[in-house]
């Protein structure tokens, strides 16, 4: 082997092509429990998240959480000072008139100015990247919704057990 | 930091081999490293994505993120999954010769 071979040899083994894991199996449930606009959004960041990693993800929207699938409340989710001490305001004053409305003006803009889409879209953009969403039995029926109430995305009701068989091996998120 | 030799031409890259200077990058180059992260030969359609993040880092100083790529470039998030499996985000800066994109969405 001459000096040269050897030279582009050390090379072609020194070559760093990152790692950007094609093969992993990983796998992501996120439980959504919550109707309020700020315990919406970090199930949806973190399931966009993990999608942009390659990892695949069931979303379950059981309770309150079905409110972010509700076609009549997906849109209008809220966020109140009321209880909520992490909003730093004297709590007496958090249930006056208005407070609520105002606590969720501020978030909205924030969550807009973070470039963060709104809940409707950012379900979407967790559909088109290959994300799954599943909305509860027990809670639709509970809340007389029928998957026709539902966002178009919401591929089926289902239940608690079939909920079971498909976290099989999965990592699990309860919001 | 290291050098690596991509489409005959010298470059920096860092420790997990993403480029450091975006000045050293060319269509050539594009074309080995999609090859190398198993991408294959590249379409119009990856061209597009690569070119708006190219003009998009001249002007903001950063990498897009995917929602901005998607929302600027008019390639709907389907197309980046589909054209740059698993991690979009993450291969179409490393083709484009840019840092990973830091934003979380």
């Amino acid at each position: 082997m001459t000096q040269t071979e050897e030279a582009t040899m050390a090379q072609t083994e020194e070559k760093v092509i990152p790692d950007f894991g094609d093969d992993t199996d990983r796998k992501l449930c996120i439980i959504c429990s919550k109707g309020t606009l700020d315990m919406a959004y970090p199930g949806l960041v973190l399931a966009n998240a993990a999608l942009m990693e390659g990892i695949e993800v069931n979303m379950f929207f059981t309770f309150w959480g079905l409110d972010m699938l509700n076609k009549k409340t997906m849109a209008h989710l809220k966020a109140t000072p009321v209880g909520n001490t992490a909003m730093h305001m004297p709590q007496a004053l958090s249930p006056l008139p208005g407070m609520t409305a105002m606590a969720t003006h501020m978030m909205k803009k924030e969550i807009d100015k973070l470039d963060f889409p709104p809940v409707d879209e950012f379900l979407q953009q967790i559909v088109d990247a290959g994300g799954h969403l599943w909305a509860c039995k027990m809670s639709a029926d509970m809340m007389d919704l029928e998957e026709d109430d539902m966002f178009e995305e919401v591929e089926d009701i289902i239940g608690a057990t079939d909920f079971m068989n498909m976290s099989d091996g999965a990592q699990i998120i309860f919001i | 930091m290291s050098t690596q030799t991509i489409a005959g031409q010298e470059v920096d890259v860092n420790e997990e081999g993403f480029m450091t200077d975006p000045s050293q990058w060319n269509k050539e180059i594009a074309a080995q490293l999609a090859e190398q992260i198993n991408l294959g030969a590249l379409t119009d359609e990856h061209w597009k994505v690569i070119d708006f993040l190219r003009a998009d880092f001249e002007e903001e100083g950063e990498t897009a993120t995917l929602r901005r790529v998607s929302k600027r470039s008019g390639v709907p998030t389907k197309d980046l999954y589909r054209l740059f499996p698993k991690k979009p985000a993450k291969k179409m800066a490393y083709c484009a010769g840019l840092p990973k994109p830091h934003g979380c969405i």
